[in-house]
């Protein structure tokens, strides 16, 4: 039998991770443990074992040349010693350029690379998702446990609504991670397939809704009340339009 | 993203460039190749760079880390989706008591290491990397995993037992 303590409490002491009154607590445990007094001894072996084999996998002097050089291709615009105002203005010329040239091809209101990419950050996360085992978060379908659970870690308030009765049952949340940024995770089923939908703070004005698709998922994105948010999933789009209607309506 | 100015690729590169050798070493455990790592590692830190201004301060390595293994696992599901179910089968590597001498160190143990390592499956093994060879803290490791600091160390202990328990019962024929 294993002690309850080897799974917990022992690894954060050996990894010098536990508070000092947690500490003596575990070392009193180890008094009269032996189980746990042994692995103990088997952490370190394998530890100072990990360490001689040297496995950490240095970076090549190639590696470092190859990224430093695809780094300089992208120039900067300005550089920090122009006025600010010349720089205010060559943002607002490529701006306007850039407007005027979307607005030439007929392209998406959001046509920029940005929103693009971020999309693609998106799609990615959802897609890792489904995988098995990926769910670190709560399942739930109680409004007041999701919405607790996101906010204690997400740092801002998330409308967790369900819709189970409008055919969008509410499965749980938790929090992603999109270019290093901490975003919140609605997750809802609607026949079967999951929609994960992404909110995060921002600044900008409230917006309808843009949507786009990427390797078979399509995403809806819109901004209300100071936070952005994009549903994201396999389901027909006037579902993902449904949800976004639904959500719009109660946030 | 190009509008960046100069002051801000001086911070990229203060902050985030040191950082290489870590993003490398994460990669090439996570994806199990020198070669694939240098393809992913060099796309992460051009990722980060476009992203670098939603960094705001704070732990620049587990942010570029965070990026690294987004990128990591993205490739994965595109090259080697079966890889990423794949679970460690602890039937087949039953727990067996320690002794001094299933443990000591033979004359090149890194080739076992390596092999054992990447036998567990990649949310084991990561954590492994992190925390035994990138030396991070339990609070990197969970920022970087987007797992809960609780759960890191039960994590933790699952993979150190793992990782154990494949070293005990790998077949001699596989020393190197």
């Amino acid at each position: 039998m294993r002690c309850v303590f080897a799974d917990s409490l022992l690894q954060g002491y050996f990894d010098g991770e536990l508070t000092g009154r947690r500490a003596a607590e575990l070392e009193r445990h180890l008094r009269h443990c032996d189980h746990c007094a042994a692995e103990l001894v088997d952490l370190d072996l394998l530890h100072e074992r990990l360490q001689l084999a040297q496995l950490y996998e240095p970076a090549t002097a190639s590696l470092r040349r190859k990224i430093n050089a695809r780094l300089h291709a992208i120039e900067p615009t300005t550089v920090a010693s122009q006025p600010r105002f010349w720089h205010w203005l060559a943002a607002a010329a490529a701006l306007l350029f850039v407007a005027i040239f979307l607005w030439g091809v007929g392209s998406g209101p959001r046509g920029d690379n940005y929103q693009a990419e971020l999309a693609g950050e998106i799609v990615d996360a959802h897609v890792r998702s489904l995988q098995p085992g990926k769910m670190n978060g709560v399942a739930s379908n109680d409004e007041r446990v999701v919405a607790g659970w996101l906010e204690g870690r997400a740092m801002f308030a998330v409308p967790a609504r369900n819709f189970t009765n409008k055919g969008f049952a509410l499965e749980g949340g938790r929090v992603d991670v999109i270019e290093g940024h901490a975003v919140a995770v609605l997750v809802y089923e609607r026949n079967g397939r999951p929609i994960n939908v992404f909110i995060w703070p921002t600044r900008e004005r409230d917006s309808a809704p843009h949507t786009g698709s990427r390797q078979n998922f399509r995403w809806v994105d819109w901004r209300k009340g100071k936070r952005e948010f994009c549903a994201v999933s396999d389901v027909d789009p006037e579902d993902l339009e449904r949800l976004h209607q639904l959500i719009n309506s109660s946030a | 993203m190009n509008d960046f100015d100069a002051e801000d690729r001086l911070r990229f590169e203060q902050l985030v460039l040191p950082h290489i050798g870590a993003a490398f070493n994460l990669a090439r455990w996570l994806l199990r190749s020198r070669a694939d790592a240098e393809d992913v590692a060099q796309e992460a830190l051009l990722r980060s760079y476009r992203f670098f201004r939603g960094f705001h301060g704070g732990d620049a390595r587990a942010w570029l880390l965070q990026i690294v293994r987004n990128t990591c696992y993205t490739w994965l599901e595109k090259n080697r989706p079966m890889e990423l179910s794949m679970e460690f089968d602890e039937e087949l590597y039953p727990q067996t008591c320690a002794t001094p001498e299933t443990l000591a160190i033979a004359g090149d143990d890194r080739k076992r290491l390596t092999l054992a390592l990447e036998m567990l499956p990649p949310r084991f093994r990561e954590i492994l990397v992190l925390r035994e060879l990138e030396g991070c803290s339990y609070k990197e490791i969970a920022a970087i995993t987007a797992i809960p600091i609780g759960t890191v160390m039960s994590s933790l202990s699952r993979a150190r037992r793992q990782l154990y328990s494949a070293l005990v019962n790998f077949p001699q024929g596989a020393r190197p």
